[in-house]
């Protein structure tokens, strides 16, 4: 048990003293000793296989919160407090238990992951009812995924639009592009030295801006919003590979040397191989630029449909819960492809020493 | 130094391509506007007509540093509403729009390096926010937040909260991240045998923190805070871009809708040369901490 953990336990023992009193004042006699009990267990709960017992009573009180009549008194705010601290101290029993196996390790880091999660979504649900904000100004997470779930054709209309025309087209072209180019100024130190400063120094603009200039000249569709992916894809990858491709160090140049391999098959053998850790870091950056790039071309002219155009004018007409939907997409998609990526990235560069399990 | 002249000559290449792109693309325009006057134009009277367009598509490199004067000198020096005359910036110059972005940009970077540097510590310190809040950081980057920007910025601004606040935490947000990922790096990037040299001094872990972890992190903190200054740059500019008002983002949307390329393009370029201004300015205290450490050669 260390020093943090101690003083979580400390806190909570305090909250529910806090929320016992609340509650016999309220009359509520047979709260009041629930809680009184569950005090006393969070005390003695120093172990790590403590965390089940203690999950049960942090549902227990997201369930009493989310089921508490509005509006809101001191004893339903300091249950929501009680709760999330609850799930705070199942994350940190969780989190201090030691697993051998890598298989429970993972499953740990799961557990704890899908934990937080759950509590932020179930805090922000109770907020918002429990404060009554208005669906304006923030939806509840219910609410999203009510609408979300009512408007599934319209958000795959979009999500093909948006994602699989303009994201996904950009990003081929423009990683594709960058390679390309990597390999032809290659052979020439001379370009490289110059290429690489100014990649870098273009790599760090605010490239985006050029979003309205390519709409003006590829017009409203897919087109535009595929340019400007491949315009802000472009030189990350493009600076990461020419980096790559200098990473075979002079042994092993020499030993393809010795075989006699010309130019070609050594890039193909050696040092393309070798580049891929640093593609792979340009491919995963530029999957969230190739998001970012192809949304926010849409806020500057297109067709009825994708998610950017849905963003901006569900934003007019208020429909705050669609515009959330829209991002859920968003993420899901954003984290389906980074992750794709990432396991190509383990499939392909399994041999370098940052893929080593720990 | 030796890197000048290869860096030039691409330059130089990227200007030829320009006017050469620039030439093209505007020459349909000239050959309809004789067309329409039934004259027939060859490329002599083409060349030179299509890079002094008023509404290019395509601006010429001349015409666009030309702007960028007029926007920024000419516009505060000699413009009745410059500073020079008036003792305020003018609302029509660069310089004006420019610092407003700026502004919105530094305090946003200092509130996500601020806490992004917190995070990191506490991400160190306690195996449970390492393995809570980790992942659901990366996740949070895969949301693309730039793209929601304007949406959150309108929302904000309907409950009252307006100003340079709203631009600033999504300037804030975009930072935050680099800077937590390279600082973790930079926390723990000390080896065994100093942590161990730390444990036989009995140091606890305030001390190991102040005189271990910190400095060794360095030279990881200035690489974030590079990509973390940049990014925060982007989130203005696109948090800009429904408010009105003032800012480089208001400008290039404005001056899509009236179809004045030319102004965008120096638009553009007033935002790069801030991008490289703010990442220069980091580079130069990495340099003269880092020299003062001992660090750099």
């Amino acid at each position: 048990m260390t020093g943090p953990a101690v003083i979580l336990r400390g806190v909570i023992g305090l909250v529910a003293l806090m929320a016992a009193g609340l509650a016999a004042v309220s009359h509520q006699i047979g709260v009041a000793a629930g809680l009184l009990a569950l005090t006393v267990l969070v005390a003695m709960a120093a172990r790590p296989r403590a965390a089940l017992p203690v999950l049960g009573l942090a549902l227990l009180a997201a369930w009493l919160v989310l089921r508490a009549p509005l509006p809101w008194g001191l004893f339903d705010a300091s249950l929501l407090l009680l709760g999330w601290l609850l799930a705070w101290l199942t994350v940190a029993l969780v989190a201090e238990a030691r697993f051998v196996s890598p298989a429970a390790r993972r499953l740990q880091g799961l557990v704890v992951t899908l934990i937080f999660g759950a509590t932020v979504l179930w805090l922000w649900e109770a907020v918002v009812r429990g404060m009554e904000v208005s669906a304006v100004i923030l939806p509840a997470p219910s609410a999203i995924a009510a609408r979300f779930a009512g408007s599934v054709d319209v958000l795959w209309g979009d999500f093909l639009q948006t994602f699989v025309k303009g994201a996904l087209s950009g990003y081929a072209m423009g990683c594709g592009a960058a390679v390309l180019t990597a390999i032809a100024v290659d052979r020439s130190p001379f370009l490289q030295r110059g290429l690489l400063p100014v990649g870098n120094f273009v790599a760090a603009l605010p490239i985006v801006g050029i979003a309205p200039i390519l709409v003006m000249w590829f017009g409203f569709d897919w087109q535009s919003k595929a340019a400007v992916v491949v315009v802000m894809v472009f030189f990350p990858m493009l600076v990461n590979t020419v980096e790559g491709l200098k990473a075979s160090d002079a042994m092993q140049r020499d030993l393809m040397a010795t075989y006699g391999a010309g130019y070609w098959q050594s890039l193909w053998k050696l040092r393309l191989p070798a580049a891929m850790p640093f593609m792979f870091n340009g491919l995963k950056i530029a999957t969230t630029l190739a998001m970012i790039g192809a949304i926010v071309a849409e806020f500057f002219g297109s067709p009825t449909q994708g998610m950017g155009f849905r963003i901006s004018t569900e934003v007019g007409r208020l429909g705050l819960d669609m515009v959330w939907s829209e991002i859920a997409v968003a993420a899901i998609a954003g984290s389906a492809f980074y992750g794709l990526v990432a396991m190509m990235e383990k499939g392909v560069t399994f041999w370098h020493p940052s893929q080593r399990r720990r | 130094m030796r890197s000048v002249i290869p860096v030039l000559t691409v330059l130089a290449a990227i200007v030829a391509l320009w006017y050469a792109a620039a030439i093209g693309m505007n020459a349909q325009w000239e050959r309809d506007q004789a067309g329409r006057a039934g004259e027939v134009i060859g490329w002599a009277e083409i060349v030179p007509r299509t890079l002094a367009q008023e509404r290019p598509v395509l601006p010429a490199p001349h015409q666009v540093a030309a702007s960028f004067w007029q926007l920024t000198y000419g516009e505060e020096v000699e413009g009745r509403r410059g500073i020079v005359k008036s003792g305020s910036l003018s609302n029509r110059s660069l310089i004006y729009h420019g610092w407003v972005t700026l502004s919105a940009t530094a305090l946003g970077f200092a509130i996500g390096a601020g806490f992004g540097i917190l995070l990191a510590i506490g991400i160190v310190f306690n195996r449970a926010m390492d393995i809570s809040v980790m992942p659901w950081a990366i996740a949070s980057q895969t949301i693309p937040i730039v793209a929601i920007a304007p949406m959150i910025i309108v929302v904000l601004n309907s409950i009252g909260v307006s100003g340079l606040v709203p631009k600033a935490m999504i300037a804030a947000y975009l930072s935050f991240f680099p800077v937590v990922v390279g600082m973790v790096k930079g926390l723990r990037s000390p080896d065994a045998m100093q942590l161990d040299l730390l444990r036989t001094y009995n140091a606890s872990g305030a001390q190991g923190l102040g005189k271990l972890r910190f400095p060794a992190s360095m030279p990881y903190l200035f690489a974030s805070l590079k990509v973390g200054v940049a990014a925060s740059l982007v989130g203005t500019i696109v948090a800009e871009l429904p408010l009105g008002g003032a800012g480089l983002g208001t400008r290039l949307l404005a001056g899509s809708y009236y179809g004045q390329t030319i102004q965008i393009w120096a638009t553009l370029f007033a935002a790069a040369f801030l991008a490289a201004a703010m990442v220069g300015l980091i580079g130069l205290v990495q340099a003269v901490t880092l020299r003062r450490m001992g660090m750099m050669r």
